[in-house]
């Protein structure tokens, strides 16, 4: 593959870019791919497939789940590579198919809005879930 | 950018047949696979969302929180639940392939077989996996007891 340069005197060069933004996203996906596929793959066959499914899902169900240190810890975990690997998979498809910067740029700040909200949203139900809830 | 592409290997730009000139551009099973990549990708991210709101219902109430999952128990819904995951474990498994096409000095060689083989995975997967999600739900509607 050759690379795409500007001959030296293009007016307006941009100035070269001295860090690895882009390496580091794609980089960021495989190996939070590789998490997830643990991670989510396991959380769906648990939640889904396995003794019933969905079926026996409710809020004992998540209660006694969520007593659990280890549990807390795997939601969270995906809960946090989850959001930002889709997140940066959207921006990446939004960088593709937006045609005017200020359609990209709104679709973007829409984007960041909702990811910092889910973040913080499900960030927050983890750490102040109360099992012993009284009804 | 950077990001989950199919590589153009020297093959795949030797394999533009003759027979396709002047006809409207298909694509290769790679293109596809890349296609519905994204797409699985997107779904999956749009659900995530709705899926947090529906679970922080937790720290409101049992009642709200039960309310909620009743109606991902009801048939509609629950049919839903085979799609999101037939298209997560499709996501995973060509993910698994991106990433061996990246990373396997043969991977490129062989991502058409890889293609094909996870499709295969994916089906031996979802035949069981969609029995076990949906047999209450169809016993329910069918006068299972």
């Amino acid at each position: 593959m050759t690379l795409a340069l500007d001959k030296p005197r293009t007016p307006r060069r941009p100035a070269a870019r001295r860090n690895n933004w882009e390496l580091a996203s794609w980089v960021f996906m495989r190996v939070s791919g590789v998490a997830l596929l643990v991670l989510v793959l396991g959380h769906l066959l648990i939640m889904n497939i396995l003794d019933g499914g969905v079926h026996r899902i409710n809020w004992g169900f998540v209660a006694g789940r969520w007593s659990s240190p280890f549990w807390q810890f795997w939601d969270l975990a995906m809960l946090w590579l989850a959001e930002i690997h889709g997140g940066n998979g959207l921006r990446t498809i939004i960088n593709d198919y937006a045609r005017k910067d200020a359609t990209r740029f709104w679709l973007k700040v829409l984007l960041y809005v909702s990811m910092v909200l889910i973040l913080a949203l499900g960030t927050f139900v983890i750490f102040t879930f109360d099992p012993n809830f009284d009804a | 950018m950077l990001e989950a592409r199919e590589p153009m290997s020297a093959e795949a730009a030797e394999v533009s047949r003759p027979s396709r000139r002047g006809t409207l551009y298909r694509g290769d099973p790679g293109m596809w696979s890349w296609v519905a990549h994204r797409i699985t990708g997107v779904l999956t991210f749009f659900f995530l969302f709705a899926h947090v709101l529906d679970t922080a219902l937790v720290r409101v109430s049992p009642q709200a929180y039960n309310e909620i999952i009743e109606t991902y128990k009801t048939p509609l819904v629950n049919l839903m639940e085979v799609g999101l995951v037939g298209a997560v474990l499709y996501h995973a498994l060509n993910g698994v392939r991106v990433m061996l096409v990246d990373f396997w000095a043969k991977g490129p060689r062989y991502q058409k077989q890889m293609l094909w083989g996870i499709l295969v995975v994916w089906l031996l997967v979802m035949v069981p996996g969609a029995y076990f999600m949906l047999v209450r739900t169809v016993t329910e509607m069918f006068g299972g007891s």
